[in-house]
């Protein structure tokens, strides 16, 4: 069973992100249930998508799409205040998995706000030293620059969600079969690229 | 059948057509919209899709092809219903032939919504049966049951999904196409004794309806979306729709269960099942979302059968009024009823969170267009009348140009109240294309023959873009893939007797406020229409930047809040990745500073 969670701003391609983990889930015979933020909140709000993984063999039963709070096995967060907005929603030694660059909301630009991202990749890796979380931070929008693609941000996190071996029953391969059958073919290649530049 | 990963909405627009529904109308509206879109992409050569001009026309369209035979549905958000209310309330008099299902999606929290209101309550206002599934899978299954039913009583039938089944996802088997059934239509029968409403034939039909929904309620006690299970407790739960789900999964580890209900029939309420429940309880927690339907429902049956089962919920203050339910919350209110203490683990508090509204995007062409009637309006007393779409985030600071917003097309419309009521007032109403056809015209011809001075500001972006770009009278293309006459908006408020009409380019800032300017203080109902496509629909061009011209006022931030311009490190910078190369920000840099 794997009770992951989504979080990042709209915008950041966080719904294909979901879709292919959900793909690549159901292609190795797991069930899957998912929920997404859509609609107004799209529009540069603060987004999640639940999902949630089962395997009918070891007897394992989904209800509902979205988990209650402290039962969540993984947050996959595409900026640092979103992993700390939902970390009430993960277990005792869950996986957060962040990109450490800040998206500015626009209320700091106006208002003067001090947030600069650092202070919540601070705070994770407070709670990763006290052993509430296990933590793999890394700043992708570095990685996009070195790939001059800011689009493929989702592609990388789910490479660096692989790579760090916490998600139950899915693999590299798994998720470029699940890019093959859900991204416009012209587009395969690059998302492939991007998610072997993290991990093979 | 085979195993798809699909989104309720898909879910439910593929076991349409699994059922051999050909014909489908609707209007967008979040979390309805998927269905129909769904619908269209696999619709075979046999389905007629529309994106109707509103819910009412929707509704409308889709009784006459069932009055044909055909299986039919229509699709709308919940606050659509109330537009489609009046068709509705004397169609479930009249009837239908082919099989006919009122798709309403409910939004429980409001997640994207004007209103908490709840379509079960609605079914028992109109009489109509309704089913409310607790999943993805159950919908699927739901859709079939829904065309049966509706057939075999001549009625339309209502299916309410709510967001988290609308937009959830899962696993399920569907239909091979070669299992899909057809229904062909007979045709149009003329038979003015069914199909033309009189007294004599409401009356009859109240008396038949009445009876019919009694029936019902004793069938669907056995019907597989209604269920009963006994727990080993003398405490009971009900709840229906995803709620269910999250019971389900709250008691699945419990050596001690109540007894729960679960409710997939709201109206006609399966009498007989509930009475079963009620009878092995002592008490019985009712967990709902929006309106306690239940909870009504199991209070009167109590005092009908004589019983002394104490029903608590909402009514009762025991579970919260207002909002969705979560799994958590649900989770711990079970919790807490029966007794068990549940353990937390407390981390060290976070850092203070930045807020994160949802904002127009960079290079949206309704900041340009607010923007200019503000800057044409500066030091004047002027309202601004909001309507529904994306540009309902113009309340946002710092363009704060809604002041009110209540319903579709109502901006128009309060605009000319407020000038009778407050006549040294400048006043605006605002509304977006899509929402102009939908429910505005009427507005404007209402200004017109009224005498009302106002300025009519229509932001037309060729598309209906906050519920997913959904084409409309005035994009020239139909669901049906067809290339159509575009309805001219000009053109209409010309014709329904605006005598000033005036077309501009938001983006074009200066020329904006000179025609807001000039428009504006004119007797009479004026109209402006922004034209500038939708920023999502259109390639981005070259990004602007901050140039060392910059003295860091941040004026720029202040004027528009274009999300694309950031302060890093204390300067002001332009995100090249979010920015449109709209330059809007250039324009309104009094030093210059932004260049491309």
């Amino acid at each position: 069973m794997n009770n992951i969670l989504i979080a990042g701003v709209g915008g950041q391609g966080i719904v294909l992100a979901s879709k292919l983990i959900a793909f690549a889930a159901s292609g190795n015979g797991m069930d899957v249930m998912g929920a997404e933020t859509i609609g107004m909140a799209q529009k540069g709000g603060s987004v999640t998508g639940f999902l949630r993984t089962a395997s009918a063999e070891k007897g394992e039963k989904l209800y509902c799409p979205m988990f209650p709070k402290g039962k969540g096995d993984i947050i996959i967060a595409f900026e640092p205040s979103e992993a700390v907005r939902n970390i009430s929603c993960l277990k005792k030694g869950g996986t957060v998995i962040v990109n450490t660059n800040p998206v500015m909301p626009v209320t700091a630009a106006l208002t003067g706000g001090s947030y600069s991202g650092s202070e919540m990749t601070d705070y994770l890796r407070e709670l990763e030293k006290g052993s509430y979380i296990k933590l793999f931070a890394e700043d992708m929008a570095a990685r996009c620059r070195e790939l001059g693609n800011p689009r493929v941000l989702n592609i990388l996190m789910l490479g660096l969600t692989v790579k760090s071996g916490t998600i139950d029953g899915i693999t590299a391969e798994d998720i470029k079969n699940a890019i093959r059958k859900n991204v416009k073919p012209q587009f395969v290649d690059m998302n492939i690229g991007a998610l072997e530049s993290i991990c093979s | 059948m085979h195993k798809e990963y699909l989104m309720g909405n898909a879910a439910i627009g593929r076991a349409a057509l699994a059922a051999g529904m050909s014909f489908i109308s609707g209007y967008p509206g979040t979390p309805s919209s998927e269905v129909l879109e769904t619908a269209a992409k696999y619709r075979t050569d046999k389905t007629y899709v529309e994106w109707s001009v509103n819910e009412k026309a929707a509704l409308e369209a889709a009784a006459g092809a069932a009055y044909c035979g055909a299986r039919s549905m229509v699709t709308m958000k919940q606050v659509g219903l109330n537009v489609a209310s009046d068709p509705l309330m004397s169609l479930a008099y009249v009837g239908v032939k082919g099989g006919m299902i009122i798709l309403v999606a409910d939004d429980p929290g409001p997640i994207s919504s004007q209103t908490e209101q709840d379509t079960r309550t609605f079914a028992l206002y109109s009489k109509l049966p309704c089913f409310d599934p607790g999943s993805v899978e159950e919908a699927y299954r739901m859709v079939r049951d829904a065309f049966e039913l509706s057939e075999k009583y001549r009625t339309p039938v209502i299916l309410r999904p709510t967001t988290r089944i609308c937009h959830g996802y899962a696993s399920i088997d569907v239909y091979d196409e070669s299992e899909y059934l057809e229904i062909p239509a007979e045709g149009f029968v003329k038979d003015s004794s069914r199909w033309v409403i009189f007294p004599k034939l409401s009356y009859n039909a109240h008396m038949a309806i009445e009876k019919r929904n009694r029936e019902l309620s004793s069938l669907l006690s056995s019907y597989e979306g209604n269920s009963f299970e006994r727990g080993t407790l003398k405490t009971g739960i009900a709840s229906h729709g995803i709620s269910a789900a999250y019971v389900s999964e709250a008691l699945e580890g419990l050596s001690e269960k109540p007894s729960f209900l679960k409710v997939g029939t709201p109206f006609p309420f399966p009498e007989d099942l509930a009475v079963g429940f009620l009878k092995s309880c002592d008490e019985v927690y009712c967990i709902e979302e929006l309106d306690p339907v239940i909870e009504r429902e199991l209070t009167y049956l109590c005092g009908e059968y004589r019983l002394d089962t104490h029903i608590l919920g909402k009514l009762s203050g025991d579970v919260h009024t207002a909002g969705e339910n979560d799994p958590s919350y649900v989770n711990s209110l079970i919790n807490s009823v029966l007794g068990n203490v549940l353990q937390t683990e407390r981390m060290p508090d976070p850092p203070a969170l930045p807020a994160r509204p949802p904002v127009l995007c960079a290079g949206c062409p309704h900041r340009a267009s607010f923007y200019a009637v503000k800057c044409a309006m500066k030091g004047k007393k002027a309202v601004f009348c909001g309507d529904i779409g994306c540009y309902t985030l113009g309340n946002a600071k710092p363009l704060d140009m809604v002041d009110t917003c209540l319903c579709m097309g109502a901006g128009v419309n309060i605009a000319q109240g407020i000038g009778r009521a407050d006549p040294d007032t400048v006043c605006f109403a605002f509304v977006g294309d899509s929402t102009f056809f939908a429910s505005a015209v009427t507005g404007a011809i209402n200004g017109v023959y009224n005498g009302a001075d106002m300025t009519l500001v229509i932001l037309d972006n060729s598309t209906t873009a906050m519920t997913g770009h959904q084409p409309h009278p005035g994009t020239g293309r139909t669901m049906m893939g067809d290339i159509v006459e575009k309805i001219d908006i000009g053109a209409v408020l010309k014709g329904v007797g605006v005598t000033e009409v005036v077309t501009a380019d938001p983006f074009d800032h200066e020329k904006a406020v000179r025609t807001v300017a000039d428009t504006a203080l004119k007797k009479g109902v004026k109209a402006i229409i922004f034209k500038s496509p939708c920023a999502m629909l259109i390639r981005p061009e070259k990004a602007y930047s901050i140039t060392d011209k910059c003295t860091g006022c941040k004026g720029c931030i202040r004027k528009i809040g274009c999300p694309a311009i950031v302060i890093e490190n204390e300067k002001v910078k332009i995100d090249t990745s979010l920015c449109t190369g709209c330059g809007l920000c250039a324009q309104v840099c009094p030093f210059g500073a932004i260049e491309r």
